[in-house]
């Protein structure tokens, strides 16, 4: 029965997170045994941990999940967010494993494929409580059977460079760019920085065929696509690292119907000539309030973000639609006088609530508008 | 958008007694409205029968009617009251149901009464079959297949079309449903098809597709004007469909679907929210979900605050029934604070970094005849949830949290006899739903039973199955230690099976050692709980609001220390658990009340409790809240935790005072009467001296602990005698017997039910009044709260009884006894807070039954009817104040008369027999009041849902002692109007007294027969009188059970009759029922 169970390992407790301020978490191994590192942050959604994994937004980090039990459903009969997991590891407080006979793949099994590792029976709420208090930590995770201090892991983790100031979103991107949805009345160019794909399932939705294409696509190459609009994705790190992507959006305003999600509504922000700063822990669930300030709804959220557009540094002509009532940061903002909004949050969902779809539909109104303009 | 400000008085209506299906959770909601209505600063106007509630004190509503729920009734206080409008959806569907009726009737436009929370129209289509069905097809929902069949093949056309077995088979216009079934094949539905049609008036059967093992969620959703709309909290049902949901084990957050088939599930909810049109507030979505191909049906909604919603605001930390109030009155959920973190909005989704598990609690053993297969209608009478870090953890909280003698999910000596079991009977009882089928499972695990054959069997998710399977596993792995001192040391196996929830019980009984053993052991290995808060937020905020739940994880939340409580000294008040018979919301009353004196008193007051229906485990009624099950490990943890001045026992019935004594030996300061003289009042040797000591009569009695012992003792004193085992709450296992050979069968039953402790044998007082009256003392003096009267006479358990404030017929010179006695009582058991007696007077003699140095079920009833907080007071005298220093001295004299009547379940358990006896059976209680005793009497048989016709036929059947008593109240009868139905013997006797009758057959003997009048709707009431002790004719049986299922008012003493007809001719001559508030009454006590 021990070996069914693996409560000998379970108890041993052997594995470890080791942050960079020296607080450490033990537990035991599960998916790859493979040390790394990477940045500690939490996720409350309470179920969708495919779509987590798959999300290249979190590129370069460990993601906390603090919901209970993580793993009760089987990963193979869930769609992906991307080609392959991008994150580096996961902590989680009790896994499940699922039915054997019924093919199902278990998290551990999923994990293992995909050579990623993660920690499991770890006091979730207190490491949480950790990055609440402390903020989003560099840390260290410990899974192989090899012999490690505290100590040892403790500063691997600080010598890390972290990601601030990095460029993950080039890591992640798709440098060969693809086609989505072959058919569609207008044609959008998603730029991929780590783009989900139920984006651009909800793009297609919205009758659009979709070509994706790299960071680091030029305004021309863009442009002699003579797409109808063009889409700024999510992704992950620093937006201040990427000069090059936000004076390249500049170059588009006003020329062609703009949106953008999360990276994408930053990189906007730095194109407006906004600042974008680290929040202390981010915004990583699916529960999170935001009013939209046009309309004055309030949709529950899927968020996934570590930086913020910082409101006091918008220009006059550009104004906030969205805030988050947790902590009235900007959670969108649109442009006065040239087709282009963004929102922080993910209105894809993927996982979490669809209460934001309507976005999609607003992105091709501004495009039919936009055109009509262009025609009349 | 603000609150409204063109209403000014709002009228809340609650949801009366507790009966199965509607419990204290609407105490709970309507609590929560009327303090938050009040705050907003409107005037609130509550209408409740129901006086063990916190919501009817006079202190939570401007005006409280205790009064009958009946529209007639509310047409009074409307007129009366004159509100603006109508909150009708917080009290259970009893308030919908009024709202809807008085709407119907035009009362709420006479009087320009606008419904606020839920429109006439929402209500209605959530309600109506026809209508819901239409409004789910239009926004694109699936319900269940099904078609209505004249003949044979337009039946199996349907079967075809619907294209899966089983099917549901329900004849058209059948009397009483006869003919219909479930087919799991062809042949089954030819059959039942066939009978169907025959059984048919208009030769019609409906054929739907079964939902039958389905797997189950709900969802509970708020909604705002703005259509702002949030699903507080989902909930995922253990047992499939099939069970009805409040009785099935259920769990919170859902756990085995994955996201997109959540945010589907979140998104057609919050459709069918605008579906119906609720306006406002919170509704119950129940949903099914075939576990193959993921098909996914609407089952209903419910356009109010639920039972589920009282369990989602205690698993969430969200207060559903605060915030519908709220809505209700113009607020937006994005203008509302979330009161746990205090900056964020109430706008939002709880995230849970927990598992919330509910397990139901029955009484089955009430009713030995009752079918205890559980399905469609609910049988529970309560619940206990549980929180824990993991399933299994919450689970096994849970399970110990029943107080049935389970310490968790097996490892207890009461799954022993599920062993006993052979393969065939495990398998017959693993499928069949019953309160204790998890423990049956417990054991086929236990066998090596795969989870694939499990699943066959009960179509329980894998997931639960999986959990289950590893935790029946695991008792191996820890009694592989050997021994506990060998668990000891290794404390990373001990913290193991610690996380994954197992008791100290548990681990004691895989060792053989009592759970204070396992503590000791436990605690010198420094192995103690951790405790983290529920915080709405998974930890993304900081929880200011105190609300705990302990775990086994690494670390722990530090003890809150309370801004300006540093001086405070910590008071721990133990709830009551879960309801059930004779142990219910009364109780919770008492711990509530406790809790809101100790914090004006200036003590920090630390709740626990494991009930999530109740009003004391809202997080505002303490300073801080542990939802934790009350046994002795788990109440020591958090009383070592938060280093407690004393501990409170004698609030929560007979579950904290059964642990009195042992939280005093682990070191715990148990506040008011000692733990010692709360033991004495149960020892019978004892208290035979106390009560020679005193001066008063005691029936003559016996101890036995065994048959033979008793035979020999009812020798001495001769029949009838009352057999009841010891230490037990409700009359459990009280019988009264005539003759040797039930004393042979009750004795032993008694045995198994005390559990070894002796059982009581005392000469049954024929015919005697007993008296019930609580008491105050707070060391020194003692002060009687009231003396109440039974109207049954003494045999009956008093919970069961009718009784009066004032007695009706005792005489000066027995009250004042009584008084004496009471002070005597108090002083000789050093009574520091409440204590009940109950007496019996025979033949102008006075005889003590019983002593209770703690709360009583009475206690609500009597401080509601004198107007004097008992409970309070006696939580101040617990602390050390005293009775002068209160202003509590004197006996208070009320000028009118009060009347509680209790509520039974006996509807939902057809073929039971309703007769009353020493073993309680009611769920509930009502109450009224008038100046007018007769009246009085009336009103509570009408809120209690015996509503006597004012005019019709009367069956009447006495057993002989009473013929004689009754012949002057049937004239009465008679010259009021009414016709008396009556069997042979009976009718002989009334004609030979001049009164005329129609004879009707016994049952057994031929036709027409009372199942007839009854059928044809003949008989209007039912007066039945029996014999007590000697075992009931079946055909009586019959008769009474066939009453109560078709809402017959009946009435089974001849005391009771005596008071009816009392109150009948009362009303002949006052017209109308006169209503006035508890505020006013109180406003005429000299006090």
């Amino acid at each position: 029965m021990n070996e069914k169970f693996q409560w000998k390992a379970k108890r041993e407790r052997k594995a470890f997170i080791a942050l960079a301020d020296g607080a450490v978490f033990h537990g035991y191994a599960f998916g790859e045994k493979k040390d790394t590192v990477g940045e500690a942050v939490f996720n409350t959604g309470m179920a969708g941990y495919k779509q987590i994994l798959t999300d290249p937004s979190y590129a370069g980090q460990f993601v906390v999940f603090t919901t209970a039990e993580v793993g009760a459903y089987a990963t193979n009969f869930e769609k992906s967010e991307s080609r392959q997991i991008f994150l580096n590891g996961i902590v989680v407080n009790s896994l499940d494993w699922v039915s054997k006979e019924l093919n199902e793949e278990s998290l551990h099994d999923y994990m293992l494929a995909q050579k990623k590792a993660g920690i499991a029976g770890v006091d979730t709420r207190a490491l949480t409580l950790h990055l609440r208090t402390h903020g989003a930590q560099k840390a260290y995770l410990h899974v192989e059977d090899t012999e490690m201090t505290e100590a040892e892991a403790i500063a691997k983790a600080k010598a890390w460079e972290g990601l601030d100031g990095q460029d993950y979103a080039s890591k992640v991107s798709d440098p060969n760019g693809y086609e989505f949805n072959d058919e569609g009345k207008y044609h959008i160019v998603a730029l991929d920085f780590g783009i989900k794909t139920n984006i651009l399932r909800n793009l297609a939705a919205q009758d659009m065929r979709i070509t994706v294409m790299p960071i680091g696509t030029s305004y021309e190459k863009i442009m002699e696509q003579k797409p109808d609009g063009v889409f700024l994705s999510n992704g992950p790190a620093d937006p201040n690292s990427l000069p090059q992507v936000y004076n390249m959006v500049k170059q588009l305003l006003g020329k062609i119907p703009l949106m953008g999600i999360c990276l994408g509504n930053q990189l906007l922000g730095l194109a407006l000539g906004a600042k974008v700063s680290k929040l202390k822990f981010g915004h990583h669930g699916c529960n999170h309030p935001v009013k939209n300030l046009l309309t004055g709804a309030v949709e529950i959220t899927s968020q996934n973000h570590n930086y913020a557009i910082d409101e006091t540094s918008l220009p006059a002509d550009v104004e906030v639609t969205h805030i988050n009532l947790n902590d009235n940061t900007v959670e969108g903002i649109r442009c006065k006088n040239v087709p282009a909004f963004s929102v922080q949050y993910h209105p894809e969902s993927a996982p979490g609530p669809n209460d934001s779809m309507y976005l999609f539909e607003e992105f091709k109104k501004m495009i039919e508008a936009f055109k009509g303009g262009k025609n009349a | 958008m603000p609150k409204r400000t063109d209403i000014k008085k709002i009228m809340l209506i609650g949801s009366g007694p507790i009966v199965i299906g509607q419990g204290c959770e609407f105490d709970y909601s309507g609590v929560q409205a009327c303090k938050v209505l009040r705050r907003e600063g409107y005037e609130v106007v509550l209408v409740n029968s129901n006086p063990a509630t916190i919501m009817t004190d006079p202190e939570m509503a401007d005006r409280t009617y205790i009064e009958p729920l009946s529209v007639d009734i509310l047409h009074e206080i409307i007129r009366r009251e004159r509100p603006d409008a109508l909150l009708p959806t917080l009290g259970g569907q009893t308030a919908l149901n009024l709202a809807m009726e008085l709407n119907e009737r035009g009362i709420l436009d006479r009087y320009q009464v606008e419904l606020i929370g839920a429109k006439a129209e929402s209500i209605q289509r959530a309600e109506d079959r026809h209508l819901f069905k239409e409004a789910m097809l239009k926004i694109g929902l699936d319900l269940p297949r099904s078609g209505s069949a004249h003949s044979m093949s337009e039946a199996t056309a349907i079967a075809h079309t619907i294209g899966s077995w089983p099917l549901i088979i329900r004849p058209g216009f059948t009397l009483g449903g006869t003919g219909g079934g479930i087919a799991h094949n062809e042949e089954e539905f030819e059959t039942i098809v066939n009978r169907g049609l025959d059984a048919s008036l208009n030769n019609e059967v409906l054929i739907e597709e079964s939902l039958l093992g389905w797997k189950e969620f709900e969802m509970e959703v708020m909604r705002d004007k703005k259509g702002n709309a949030v699903i507080v909290c989902s909930i995922e049902n253990l047992d499939p469909m099939g069970v009805h949901t409040g009785d099935s084990i259920t769990v919170a957050p859902i756990q085995s679907l994955d996201d997109r088939a959540y945010q589907a599930m979140r998104d057609d909810s919050l459709k069918v929210m605008e579906a119906i049109g609720v306006e406002t507030g919170g509704s119950n979505v129940q949903w099914a979900i075939e576990p193959k191909t993921g098909r996914r049906i609407i089952i209903e909604m419910n356009p109010r605050v639920s039972r589920s919603s009282a369990l989602a605001s205690k698993a969430t930390g969200f207060p559903i029934a605060k915030i519908a109030a709220l809505l209700a009155v113009g607020y937006t959920l994005d203008e509302l604070r979330n009161d746990i973190t205090q900056t964020t909005p109430s706008c939002f989704e709880p995230a849970l970094d927990y598992v919330v598990v509910k397990v139901p609690r029955f009484t089955f053993e009430k009713f030995p005849k009752a079918d205890s297969t559980l399905g469609t209608q609910m049988k529970s009478v309560g619940e206990a949830m549980a929180i824990g870090t993991n399933f299994k953890q919450a689970m096994q909280k849970a399970l110990r949290s029943l107080e049935t003698g389970f310490g968790g999910f097996g490892a207890c000596a009461k799954c022993e006899k599920f062993k006993e079991y052979d393969d065939e009977t495990l398998a017959k009882e693993v499928a069949r739903p019953s309160a204790e089928r998890i423990f049956v499972l417990h054991e086929a695990f236990r066998r090596g039973w795969s989870i694939e054959k499990l699943y066959e069997l009960t179509k329980i998710d894998r997931y639960f199955l999986r959990h289950l399977e590893e935790l029946a596993c695991f008792e191996d792995e820890i009694t592989a230690a050997g021994s506990l001192e060998n668990l000891a040391k290794d404390k990373a196996l001990f913290r193991q099976a610690k996380e994954l929830g197992y008791s100290d019980i548990q681990i004691g009984y895989l060792f053989h050692k009592n759970p204070e053993e396992v503590m000791a052991v436990r605690k010198q290995i420094g192995l103690v709980p951790s405790y983290y808060s529920v915080d709405t937020c998974a930890g993304e905020f900081e929880a200011i609001t105190p609300y705990y739940y302990s775990c086994w994880a690494e670390n722990s939340e530090p003890v809150r220390e309370i801004p300006g409580h540093g001086h405070k000294k910590r008071i721990m008040v133990l709830g009551g658990g879960p309801n059930r018979i004779g142990q219910g919301i009364e109780f919770d009353y008492c711990c509530c009340h406790a809790a809101f004196t100790l914090r004006r008193e200036g003590y920090e007051v630390i709740m626990v409790n494991s009930n999530p229906e109740t009003v004391s485990t809202d997080y505002d009624t303490s300073d801080k809240l542990y939802f934790e099950p009350l046994t002795l490990e788990d109440v020591m943890g958090i009383y070592e935790r938060e280093k407690c001045a004393g501990v409170i026992v004698q609030f929560g019935g007979q579950t904290p005072l059964n642990l009195a004594m042992r939280l005093k030996k682990a070191g715990a300061n148990v506040v008011g009467t000692s733990p010692e003289d709360i033991d004495l009042a149960e020892d019978r040797d004892f208290f035979k001296q106390l009560v020679d000591k005193v001066g008063i009569k005691q029936a003559e009695s016996g101890i036995a602990h065994n048959v033979e012992e008793a035979l020999a003792i009812v020798e001495k004193i001769g029949y009838p005698v009352l057999v009841r085992p010891s230490f037990v709450l409700g009359g459990r296992g009280m019988v009264i017997v005539y003759k040797e050979k039930y004393l042979r069968k009750f004795v032993e039953e008694a045995a198994a039910i005390g559990e070894g402790k002796p059982i009581l044998i005392d000469r049954f007082l024929e015919d005697a009044t007993e008296l019930d009256v609580d008491c105050i003392s707070d060391g020194k003096h003692t002060v009687v709260g009231a003396i109440m009267e039974h109207v049954e006479p003494a045999g009956i358990h008093s919970g069961d009884s009718a009784s009066v404030i004032p007695p009706m017929t005792l005489s000066q010179e027995i009250q004042d006894k009584v008084r004496a006695y009471a002070k005597e009582f108090a002083k000789e058991l050093h009574v520091c807070g409440l204590m009940n007696m109950q007496l019996a007077v025979k033949d102008g003699e006075l005889y003590m039954i019983e002593v209770n140095p703690r709360a009583s079920r009475t206690v609500p009833f009597v401080s509601k009817s004198i107007g004097v907080p008992l409970a309070s007071y006696a939580s101040r005298c617990m602390l050390g104040e005293t009775l002068e220093q209160i202003g509590f001295t004197e006996e208070v004299h009320v000028p009118y008369v009060s009347v509680k009547e209790a509520v039974f379940p006996f509807v939902k358990f057809p073929g039971v027999d309703i007769t009353l006896s020493p073993e309680m059976k009611s769920t509930g209680e009502v109450m009224s009041i008038d100046r007018d005793r007769g009246l009085a009497y009336l009103k509570s048989q009408l809120a209690s849902g015996n509503k006597v016709p004012s005019q019709g036929n009367i069956f009447v059947s006495l057993k002989d002692e009473d013929k004689q008593k009754a012949v002057p109240l049937i004239k009465r009868l008679v010259d009021m109007g009414y016709q008396i139905y009556a069997t042979r013997g009976t009718s002989t006797m009334l004609y030979n007294e001049g009164i005329k009758t129609r004879a009707v057959f016994r049952i057994s003997r031929g036709r027409p027969n009372l199942l007839d009048l009854i059928h044809d709707k003949e008989v209007q009431w039912i007066v039945n009188t029996t014999e007590t002790g000697a075992e009931a004719m079946v055909d009586e049986i019959q008769m009474r059970s066939k009453a109560v299922v078709s809402g017959i008012p009946i009435t089974t003493t001849i005391a009771a009759l005596t008071s009816t007809v009392e109150g009948l001719m009362d009303k002949h001559d006052f017209g109308r029922f006169e209503v006035c508030s508890l505020q006013e009454y109180h406003r005429h006590v000299k006090k």
